[in-house]
């Protein structure tokens, strides 16, 4: 991480530090530069980026070029000190005609603590778990794993309509959510039920939901793994992509109005980026300082467009710059880099108020879901050395048994107890009776509308009178 | 409502949020619709007009004085209930390009910046996709969002986030998650704007399950409605006209809430039923006056609501007249006017003694050209001519 800012260095401070005019009727806060235990180099103060508009105005009497001193540029160089105001603050000049790459030489380095078979790789610093966090992490992310292999060949089996897995992002999935508080409101994309998970959402519901029975939240309205929890703090899942990300400004915008010490969390994954809601989102977070802490699983597949066919940048972490935001790229198979990244990112989230970004590199060792088959478009040598050498749970595994908090007896204990779990909840919920007739209808709106009632009362009566026509087991 | 977002004990006894929201106790002002059998008076003289908001004179400041109420614009009318209404809840807030400082490009929001701060009234990027799809996780998470398109057309980019997330979210979670926003801005085909200014958007929203569609015409019912969408539970999308910004109006000085279901009654009548909304009725009151002076005596109602339609009102007047004309600006493939027809077919086709005439603007972008405009949307002539050919 210290060398990618160390390379910032050589590009010129083009914002002076002290404006005066900045300050003045300012209301903004004005919070010292947070100085990460990580060691990176913060930005100068807070207060020359939230620029109030009022104060845009005033760039107009500022035409003409002042020569200016800044530590930081070399005043050697013909004319290149010189600087002029402009709408947006004062920028330098140069008579060199020089075209900012398109790519770095290196790309940006992404951080991490564990090594391939989960031993912490020396001189990293990362933020130590406890055995209580560490053996739960560890459960909750077989817990996943198990979910998302049986209810996956459930959908084989008919049993289900569609199921989306996980696997190969278990790390991200729960590591972010042990990280975060419970107050953190989560928009996700739909590959994070690990948080539901970790939060407490049980088997059982996960099943009522995919299942479409009444005991689901959803009340059997979304398509399966559409989960959404308002207790904890889990917004529905909605299908298209990135949609969640503007919203995600709005929650933090709500957050922040009730000066909330909780931040947004919106999810998305490589394919999302492309969306034209990621630009906006981003570009909107960072003007209104909003609390939103922007998680990118970058996994290397869009259904079956790889990153490579998905933007020509250096992956999401490079555009963080771009909006004004920080960010960070990690290692998003190594869960105690996951872990401490986040909390590092949400801690300057809150107290910052202002939007963050992290890209979580990984890999869809699954296909995209159950309509998909991805080795029409990778080899099958491909995912299995990630699915067997390169897997976030055997890495973190191998970190919390060498801890001597784990061992293989409680593994197959575990594993076992788990499976007979999710095979009766999935038994279950097949059988539990589907929402009622009513359920159609309520909740379009608050209270039901004339018309919807007249529809609802049609409704009946075709039942009423082609009873055969029509499912026999959903209750009226 | 009060967000329970789960939240810690410490942090949930230092928010404070508004008050419990208990039902208005003002007089929720119904339509002047008289029913059937009250009907007393059998003349054919020119019933009592309740619009008082075509092109008044400027009163003089003596007379005014007496009168009770204050005189407002319409852009007045709805910046004075969306500034009552954020007094009154400190979560209403309002998003949109240029509402702060600027006040917006219609004067809507004008001063309110001032008054409740910068976070209240936010001015955002443009991206309408992204301010409206804001203002649905505001909303989510408790606030109550005025989300306002510069003009309705640029809605068109925030579609998605209005249908898919506006619309369903709050079925699609089962009920868990609220959406009471209000979105609004002026539409309608204005003075040489261009086509893509000049956009009537509720045709394209009409479908979308979750939602309100309401269109004020006056004054007063902008107030009320804007008032009323607020209060709501529902996301409601409100429709302005760009012409009808600076229609004058007295409107009351007491608080008052329009419904926002119910159609509203200008002008009582025997022969036809001409329902209409926005704009469209100061053609159709103006066109009532020929008519009258022909002799008929058309019934005008603005219908306001244009999702739910007020089937009440409408029914009861189809059973006194008989003929129904619809004027709208909407074009015809898919407008409002397509499913009031419907509606009303469906309905009260036994009441009917002709099939229902719509008239609507053409199939065509709106030009700019000053006389092209002027033959895409309906005009009074038309509507005269339509009417005495319904009554032959």
């Amino acid at each position: 991480m210290g060398s990618w800012f160390a390379r910032s260095r050589s590009i010129p401070y083009l914002l002076k530090r002290n404006i005066s005019f900045l300050h003045a009727n300012s209301s903004c806060k004005t919070l010292p530069p947070y100085k990460s235990p990580h060691g990176f180099r913060e930005r100068p103060a807070a207060s020359i980026l939230s620029f109030r508009r009022l104060e845009s105005t005033l760039a107009g009497k500022q035409a003409q070029a002042v020569a200016y001193t800044d530590d930081e540029v070399d005043s050697d160089a013909d004319g290149e000190n010189q600087s002029i105001e402009f709408p947006g603050g004062r920028v330098g000049f140069t008579t060199q005609m020089e075209f900012i790459s398109e790519a770095t030489d290196k790309r940006v380095p992404c951080y991490r603590v564990l090594d391939d078979d989960g031993f912490p790789i020396a001189g990293t610093r990362f933020e130590q778990l406890d055995e209580e966090t560490a053996v739960k992490m560890y459960k909750s992310m077989v817990s996943l794993q198990i979910m998302d292999t049986i209810f996956y060949e459930a959908q084989r089996q008919g049993r289900l309509s569609f199921y989306l897995t996980s696997t190969g992002e278990e790390a991200i999935n729960i590591a972010t959510a042990a990280a975060l508080s419970p107050d953190d409101i989560i928009l996700p994309q739909y590959r994070e039920p690990g948080i539901l998970l970790w939060r407490g959402f049980s088997i059982e519901e996960f099943a009522s939901q995919c299942f479409g029975t009444k005991d689901g939240h959803g009340k059997g309205r979304q398509m399966p793994i559409h989960y959404g929890s308002k207790d904890l703090n889990f917004i529905t899942v909605s299908s298209p992509i990135a949609t969640q990300l503007p919203q995600a400004a709005g929650v933090a915008y709500s957050l922040k109005m009730d000066g909330k010490e909780a931040c947004a969390v919106a999810f998305t994954g490589d394919g999302g980026t492309s969306e034209g809601d990621f630009h906006a989102a981003m570009n909107f977070a960072a003007v209104m300082e909003a609390p939103v802490l922007f998680i990118c699983r970058n996994n290397g597949w869009a259904i079956s467009t790889p990153v490579s066919e998905q933007f020509r940048s250096d992956g999401v972490v490079v555009k963080g710059q771009a909006y004004g935001i920080r960010s960070i790229r990690i290692d998003g198979n190594d869960a105690l880099a996951v872990y401490s990244a986040i909390r590092a990112a949400r801690m300057m989230v809150v107290r910052e108020q202002k939007p963050v970004l992290v890209e979580a590199l990984t890999y869809r060792v699954g296909h995209h879901s159950t309509s998909d088959d991805s080795t029409k478009y990778r080899s099958v040598s491909e995912i299995e050395q990630w699915k067997r050498t390169r897997n976030p749970m055997t890495r973190f595994r191998n970190w919390v048994q060498a801890n001597g908090w784990w061992s293989d007896k409680e593994e197959t204990e575990l594993r076992g107890t788990l499976r007979q779990q999710v095979l009766k909840a999935i038994q279950i919920a097949e059988k539990t009776e589907k929402p009622s007739l009513g359920d159609l209808f309520s909740d379009v709106y608050d209270k039901l509308p004339s018309n919807l009632q007249e529809q609802e009362k049609s409704l009946r009566q075709t039942i009423k009178r082609h009873k055969q026509d029509f499912p026999a087991d959903v209750p009226l | 409502m009060a967000a329970s977002f789960g939240v810690s004990s410490a942090a949930a006894a230092n928010a404070v949020k508004s008050p419990a929201l208990s039902p208005p106790s003002l007089p929720v002002i119904r339509s002047e619709a008289r029913p059937i059998s009250c009907r007393v008076n059998k003349s054919r003289k020119a019933g009592k007009i309740t619009t008082k908001a075509v092109a008044a004179q400027a009163e003089n400041p003596a007379s005014a004085a007496s009168k009770p109420g204050h005189e407002v614009l319409l852009f007045e009318a709805l910046r004075e209930g969306l500034e009552e209404e954020m007094e009154r809840d400190p979560r209403v807030c309002i998003f949109g390009e240029d509402v702060g400082h600027y006040g917006g490009s219609y004067k809507v929001s004008k001063g309110l910046a001032d008054k409740y701060g910068d976070l209240r009234v936010l001015d955002t990027p443009i991206a309408e996709n992204s301010f409206t799809g804001m203002a649905v996780g505001a909303a989510m998470t408790g606030l109550r969002p005025v989300v306002e398109g510069m003009n309705m057309g640029f809605l068109l980019l925030a579609f998605n986030q209005i249908s898919d997330n506006c619309g369903m979210l709050h079925y699609t979670s089962g009920g868990q998650f609220t959406i009471p926003t209000v979105i609004r801005g002026p539409g309608g085909v204005g003075r040489q704007l261009g086509a893509e200014h000049s956009q009537r958007l509720e045709s394209y929203f009409q479908s979308i399950p979750g939602i309100q569609m309401v269109a004020c015409s006056t004054p007063y019912n902008a107030k009320g409605l804007m008032k009323a969408a607020i209060r709501s539970e529902n996301p409601v999308v409100l429709f302005e006209h760009v012409l009808l910004y600076n229609l004058k109006e007295r409107i009351p000085d007491e608080e008052y809430v329009v419904s926002l279901e119910e159609a509203e009654m200008v002008r009582p009548g025997e022969h036809v039923t001409i329902l209409t909304y926005s704009r469209m009725r100061y053609h159709v009151m103006q066109a009532a006056k020929t008519l009258v002076n022909k002799g008929y005596d058309p019934e005008v109602i603005d219908i306001r609501s244009l999702k739910p339609f007020d089937l009440y009102t409408i029914g009861n007047s189809i059973k006194k007249t008989h003929k129904v004309l619809i004027v709208e600006e909407c074009m015809r493939t898919g407008g409002i006017g397509a499913s009031l027809t419907a509606a009303i077919n469906e309905n009260f086709n036994d009441y009917l003694d002709a099939p229902i005439v719509c008239l609507s603007s053409q199939d065509v972008p709106t030009p700019y050209a000053g006389t092209l405009e002027e033959w895409t949307v309906v005009q009074p002539g038309q509507i005269v001519t339509a009417v005495e050919q319904l009554c032959r």
